[in-house]
């Protein structure tokens, strides 16, 4: 058996009467980079955020199906969303720090979650492992906004890894990027994975063949609903595909 | 051949721009000058008669002796009162609206009626205010009452404003904090509203200002003008500035036309120290945004 992190099984997404995504099986695996690639209005995003319950926040969604996590179905109600986001990290498309200080925007989750040790070393550790650390260090009390947008990105993600979640899903993370920034995200993107599972939507397919282990593809029927068509290795999806809509895709035919 | 096409005219629509400058500013400087004609007469006629006895003084028919300092107090006690009842419950029910509630009927149902209620003319409240508060509960022309019926004035302008600031901070300020575990009300309490309180702050400084000015209610509830003491509690009588200057107004000898004024100046002081103060307050905690 595979070492999965998270498995999910028939997964189904409707917006009121709108199905937005079909019978979607995908494992993801764990320490790895899982990319979710598609044309747009595919599900990817939707896929994501069924993965932290983020989906709740809109009133008419109904996802049914399971998604497998740590043992439990995160899709079943008896499971708090709260802990599900706790565990399972999300990074926005357009950077979001809080208009407090970049300090302040990594001890966040840890105040919130009633982090018991040092909130110094952990705010340290994980701007750290962000590869901020250098930039911030001598003036982390500074307003978060008057960073540039890589380093608000990589701040984002800062905070989302200190509050250390097993997965860390990503949407767009490069896409309000310049491509210094974008370069500089990939390679962090690539060394995170040794310590925690990453899925990430991108529209960019060379993003995707750069930094995953993992490919999706998905794909979006007349009814405007997402579906995945195959998921495998990066470099078999890319080289190799099995369903010629995923050649067709990658080598450019239709976007 | 593309100027066969094209009729640019830029000299044209230029000038029509222009013109609509110059109409739109002649419109600003209309309030503009309305607000100067009217502190330049207030403080033509009020200043001659402006002097601490009338800051230290109780009211008079003797008008070297006459003073404000009743209405002076009572309209501080009325305003601080007012403001420690109804900035909690204004904010809190423009919280829970925007944060809180379901969008349903009945929140929408109670958004509509909220609006109504900010148009409705004060004098209602004020007799509102009289059948409940004084008559019915039986607290008397008192200080609370006042100010009860003042909070009732005063809340839908208090909700509304509040609405608007919360409803102004990004959603992705809120989807950040609940992917990171946090509940809702640690989502509301640590990151929407530390964004939105300088809005508050903009609500609170209209809501208090229209306070202040209030004439109509008071009368209502209080019908009180000739007051020697300051009022020690929320119990006591009172009086307010905007009805001891109606009443210096409406007497015959024109020197109480020029006290009125005098009051209208110190009404005025007190009304700009206010927002001064909330001003400073706002300017503090404005926070830089991406959005």
């Amino acid at each position: 058996m595979r070492d999965n992190i998270l498995n999910v099984k028939d997964l189904n997404v409707w917006y009121r009467d709108f199905q937005a995504l079909k019978d979607v099986n995908i494992d993801v695996l764990s320490n790895k980079v899982t990319a979710l690639i598609g044309p747009s209005g595919c599900g990817k995003s939707t896929m994501l955020r069924c993965i932290n319950r983020m989906n709740d926040l809109i009133p008419d969604a109904k996802i049914e199906g399971e998604i497998n996590f740590d043992g439990e179905n995160i899709n079943s109600n008896h499971l708090d969303p709260i802990y599900v986001r706790s565990k399972i990290g999300m990074v926005f498309q357009k950077p979001n720090p809080f208009p407090k200080s970049i300090f302040d925007n990594v001890a966040f989750g840890l105040r919130i979650n009633g982090f018991k040790g040092s909130i110094e070393d952990e705010v340290e550790k994980s701007l750290k492992k962000a590869a901020l650390w250098e930039d911030v260090k001598d003036r982390l009390k500074d307003g978060a906004l008057e960073l540039s947008g890589g380093q608000q990105q990589r701040l984002c993600i800062a905070r989302t890894l200190a509050v250390n979640p097993q997965v860390m899903l990503m949407d767009e993370p490069a896409s309000a990027l310049d491509p210094i920034a974008t370069l500089a995200i990939e390679e962090l993107i690539r060394e995170l994975s040794s310590e925690v599972s990453i899925v990430i939507v991108t529209h960019n397919m060379q993003q995707a063949a750069r930094i995953s282990h993992r490919t999706a593809f998905f794909m979006v029927d007349e009814n405007r609903c997402g579906y995945m068509v195959e998921e495998g290795e990066t470099n078999q999806i890319f080289t190799d595909p099995h369903d010629e809509r995923t050649e067709s895709y990658i080598t450019g035919r239709f976007s | 051949m593309e100027n066969n096409i094209f009729h640019r005219n830029i000299k044209r629509r230029q000038n029509v721009g222009k013109l609509f400058y110059i109409i739109l500013l002649l419109f600003s400087l209309i309030g503009l000058i309305g607000l100067s004609a009217l502190l330049i007469q207030i403080l033509r006629d009020g200043l001659p008669y402006l002097s601490t006895n009338i800051i230290f003084n109780y009211p008079s028919r003797h008008i070297d002796q006459a003073g404000l300092k009743s209405a002076l107090f009572g309209t501080l006690w009325i305003l601080s009162l007012t403001a420690l009842i109804s900035l909690p419950i204004g904010m809190g029910a423009a919280i829970y609206l925007e944060e809180f509630a379901k969008k349903n009927w009945i929140t929408n149902f109670i958004e509509i009626n909220i609006g109504n209620l900010a148009g409705v003319p004060s004098i209602v409240y004020g007799l509102l205010g009289l059948t409940i508060f004084v008559e019915l509960l039986g607290l008397g022309r008192v200080v609370l009452a006042g100010a009860l019926t003042m909070t009732l004035l005063i809340l839908p302008i208090i909700i509304l404003s509040t609405r608007e600031s919360i409803k102004a901070v990004p959603n992705s300020y809120r989807e950040a904090a609940l992917a990171l575990g946090a509940t809702k009300w640690q989502m509301v309490k640590r990151v929407v509203l530390p964004i939105a309180f300088p809005g508050f702050l903009t609500g609170a400084i209209l809501a208090m200002s229209r306070a202040i000015g209030e004439s109509a209610p008071m009368i209502a509830i209080s019908a009180l003008v000739y007051i020697t003491f300051i009022p020690s509690h929320a119990m006591d009588r009172f009086t307010v500035l905007p009805i001891q200057i109606f009443n210096w107004i409406s007497r015959p000898q024109a020197e109480f036309a020029g006290l009125a004024a005098a009051g209208i100046i110190v009404l005025l002081t007190v009304l700009l120290l206010m927002n001064a103060v909330a001003v400073y307050f706002r300017n503090r905690y404005q926070v830089k945004s991406n959005e």
